[in-house]
């Protein structure tokens, strides 16, 4: 396969209003073909068990029109940007703005975050959503060693987050472990699952490696349905224990934080208190990721990445690299499946859908692989954008499919396209992240 | 053995769906190199719109069965054909010199709009129809009383899977198109270069792979008697499962693997236990890569340096 090569050329498009009328009635036409049937016609099961319709011919006709006038405004906005892949004069002064922003984006991110809780005391809601996207943070952060870094696609990432949350919630409801003794152990047994995953695929590349990574996200899944004397089944464990800040619970009891420290109770204590925690969970996740890049083990993930048979030549154990990564990768999705348990206080295998795997890739890829900030920045922008258009019902999964899908065109290489280096000659030079190779397994 | 004989017709049957939606994921990813995400939900689409026009022309006052269903099978295969194209030209065509993933998380994307747009467009419901083609015969009257039965849906399936793929197959290996689908399969620069026209070659790829899951959507609608707009995932998971196992990138490997998955499910639901029946299909693939990594008719890819 040589689909890299050739790049279409940008010949001068032909413009002129009638080309874009042509256009646009190319494009009304075959939306009409389109929706004739799904939109125009509405199926129903009818009260004797029968299927009725009715039409809806008015919609289809705004829509049809709909995609006439997008149609030309798109084409107009084209014109006038002209063609995707010119250089762009960015003036000096702009550059400059800009490469000082990048340089304390990061850590004015980090100080806002720590103030979060202290800004938005009062509101809970935002509390509960930025606590749900730092865990997204963490967990596109544990998937990045293995795509990011080592370069190995996968399409299961859900299934250690399930096996961190269903280790914790049974540990706990069964056994009466603490949080913070659980919490180790559920990244062990992801870590474990991990290798039980790696093993098989060890041979594999690219696409049959996706596949299996899927396949296996699937097993999990269907095994937490199906075992149910073991986890409940669709209905999922109920009553996990909240944690506890080092053996002095939240509550409002008597050997409860409030009373202990004098105060009076809120709610909100817990939630300030899961924030921090996910927060310095997602950072040791960081911390680590940005150390093991520095490590033998983590320069060895990315020459895996670039090229595995100059890898070999080289004398690197291909087998333990993939190992690790597949290893590190699911100990933090553990982590964060058991945290998620703990919040939660229920879980469900409808936590645990492909749709979870694909949005942490999403994540992932949006962030520009391998770049921390990007990951971030990525969380931010999917979770938030997505809890934006919780006013939109349900029409919110087909703006968010809408939305990846133009991410996507958009910058395909992600929100980040620039990544520093891990290793460097002299000069400390960002490269363009159209030079690194990725998810090529 | 009644039993054995009754499962394997049944899993034989159930494998020809799996293997028509699988020829549309391993074209796809011959010629583009690209996991087609969305395949699934076209195939559900196109159970949709073989339900609609269905609906619709039985209430026109057509009484003849086997001109409805042409009717039918033309107009599903046409439209779901039609969202094919549009799909390649707005979410993968944009993209195709980008870097791999790319491509496949924007059909990942497009399978989110696609799923949503029928449940938004027709409602979250199952819908049901009445059985259309019915009767069958009975091939062998067992002594406890087990019957192998042959149901005419089930001819139908059959025989629509294999003149289908009779037409598939003169059309990639004798025609002027599946000569330009080989060659750009092959090397797409030296095609361009010797005049084949690449977008279009790939743009057909995608309205061929389209309208045979409109086919296979159908036929499941005819097979099971339901549609929803839930089941492109598993399906779409199931075929690609197929495809894989059968060695991506080769047609008569997307066939076999289809009945394989096929058959796999249906005698382990039948032997053992119905709700496990998703985890051996999948189980068996992770067997079957650990000893063949590029399934049973694949061809090994040789790497440059």
């Amino acid at each position: 396969m040589s689909a890299t090569s050739a790049r279409p050329s940008h010949a001068a498009q032909p413009s002129g209003s009638a080309f874009i009328l042509k256009k646009a009635l190319i494009s009304a036409l075959v939306a009409l073909v389109l929706f004739s049937l799904m939109i125009g016609i509405r199926t129903e099961a009818g009260p004797q068990g029968g299927l009725i319709y009715w039409t809806r011919f008015g919609d289809l006709a705004a829509l049809v029109g709909a995609v006439f006038g997008g149609s030309i405004v798109v084409e107009l906005l084209r014109q006038w940007w002209g063609p995707v892949d010119k250089d762009r004069v960015v003036p000096k002064p702009v550059q400059s703005a800009m490469s000082f922003a990048g340089r304390w984006l990061a850590p004015a991110l980090l100080v806002f975050t720590f103030l979060v809780p202290v800004i938005f005391y009062n509101q809970r809601y935002i509390l509960d959503l930025s606590i749900l996207v730092l865990t997204y943070v963490m967990l596109g952060w544990g998937l990045n060693v293995v795509v990011g870094l080592a370069g190995l696609l996968d399409l299961g990432y859900v299934a250690f987050y399930a096996v961190g949350a269903y280790s914790y919630a049974l540990l706990a409801t069964n056994f009466g472990l603490s949080f913070w003794v659980c919490l180790p152990l559920a990244g062990i047994l992801a870590a474990f699952w991990g290798v039980l995953l790696g093993f098989p695929v060890l041979r594999l590349r690219g696409d049959y490696l996706a596949i299996v990574t899927l396949a296996f996200g699937e097993i999990i899944r269907l095994v937490i349905i199906n075992w149910q004397s073991l986890t409940g089944g669709p209905n999922g464990v109920s009553g996990i224990p909240r944690p506890t800040m080092f053996g002095i619970p939240l509550t409002a009891g008597d050997d409860g934080l409030a009373a202990k420290l004098g105060i009076e109770f809120s709610p909100t204590h817990r939630l300030v208190f899961l924030f921090y925690l996910i927060l310095a969970m997602a950072l040791i996740t960081n911390w680590v990721t940005i150390r093991l890049r520095r490590l033998p083990i983590g320069r060895a993930w990315e020459a895996l990445r670039e090229d595995e048979v100059a890898c070999r030549a080289l004398g690197i154990n291909t087998t333990t690299t993939k190992l690790t990564a597949f290893a590190t990768g699911a100990m933090f999705g553990g982590l964060a499946g058991a945290f998620f348990a703990t919040r939660q206080g229920f879980i469900s295998p409808e936590s645990f859908t492909f749709q979870e795997s694909a949005l942490v890739l999403a994540i992932v890829v949006l962030g520009g692989m391998g770049s921390q900030l990007g990951v971030a920045l990525a969380a931010l922008t999917m979770i938030g954008g997505f809890e934006l258009f919780r006013g939109l019902d349900q029409y919110r999964m087909l703006v968010f499919g809408m939305a990846m899908v133009l991410l996507m065109i958009w910058r395909p290489r992600g929100l980040i396209g620039h990544r520093a280096p891990t290793v460097f000659l002299e000069r400390n030079q960002a490269i363009s992240s159209d030079l690194v190779k990725e998810g090529h397994g | 053995m009644d039993y054995f004989a009754q499962q394997l017709i049944n899993g034989l049957v159930l494998g020809s769906i799996y293997g028509l939606i699988a020829i549309g994921y391993t074209m796809v990813y011959g010629i583009v190199g690209m996991i087609n995400f969305a395949h699934g939900d076209i195939f559900m689409i196109g159970g949709f719109i073989a339900l609609i026009s269905f609906l619709v022309l039985v209430s026109l006052g057509l009484t003849a069965i086997p001109l409805i269903l042409l009717i039918v099978l033309l107009v599903s295969m046409a439209i779901t054909a039609l969202y094919g194209w549009t799909i390649e030209r707005i979410a993968y065509r944009p993209l195709r010199h980008s870097f791999r993933l790319a491509p496949m998380l924007s059909a990942i994307g497009m399978s989110f709009v696609l799923t949503n747009f029928s449940q938004v467009s027709q409602g979250a419901r199952v819908k049901p129809v009445p059985p259309i083609i019915t009767g069958g015969y009975t091939l062998h009257e067992g002594p406890a009383g087990f019957a192998v039965q042959l149901s005419n849906i089930q001819i139908m399936v059959v025989l629509a899977t294999i003149v289908v793929l009779a037409l598939f197959t003169w059309l990639v290996s004798r025609t002027r198109l599946g000569r330009d689908m080989r060659a750009c399969e092959q090397d797409q620069t030296m095609a361009a270069l010797l005049g084949v026209d690449v977008d279009r070659t790939i743009s057909m790829t995608f309205v061929i792979g389209a309208a045979l899951a409109a086919v296979a959507g159908m036929m499941y609608l005819l097979y099971y008697g339901l549609v929803d707009f839930f089941m492109g995932f598993v399906a779409g998971i199931k075929a690609f499962t197929a495809a894989v196992l059968g060695g991506i990138g080769s047609l008569p490997g997307a066939m076999l693997g289809g009945l394989a998955i096929g058959l796999i499910e249906t005698f382990w639901s039948a032997y053992f236990s119905v709700e496990y029946k998703d985890v051996a299909a999948f189980s068996i693939l992770i067997v079957v890569l650990i000893f063949m990594p590029t399934g049973l008719l694949g061809r090994p890819e040789v790497e440059k340096v």
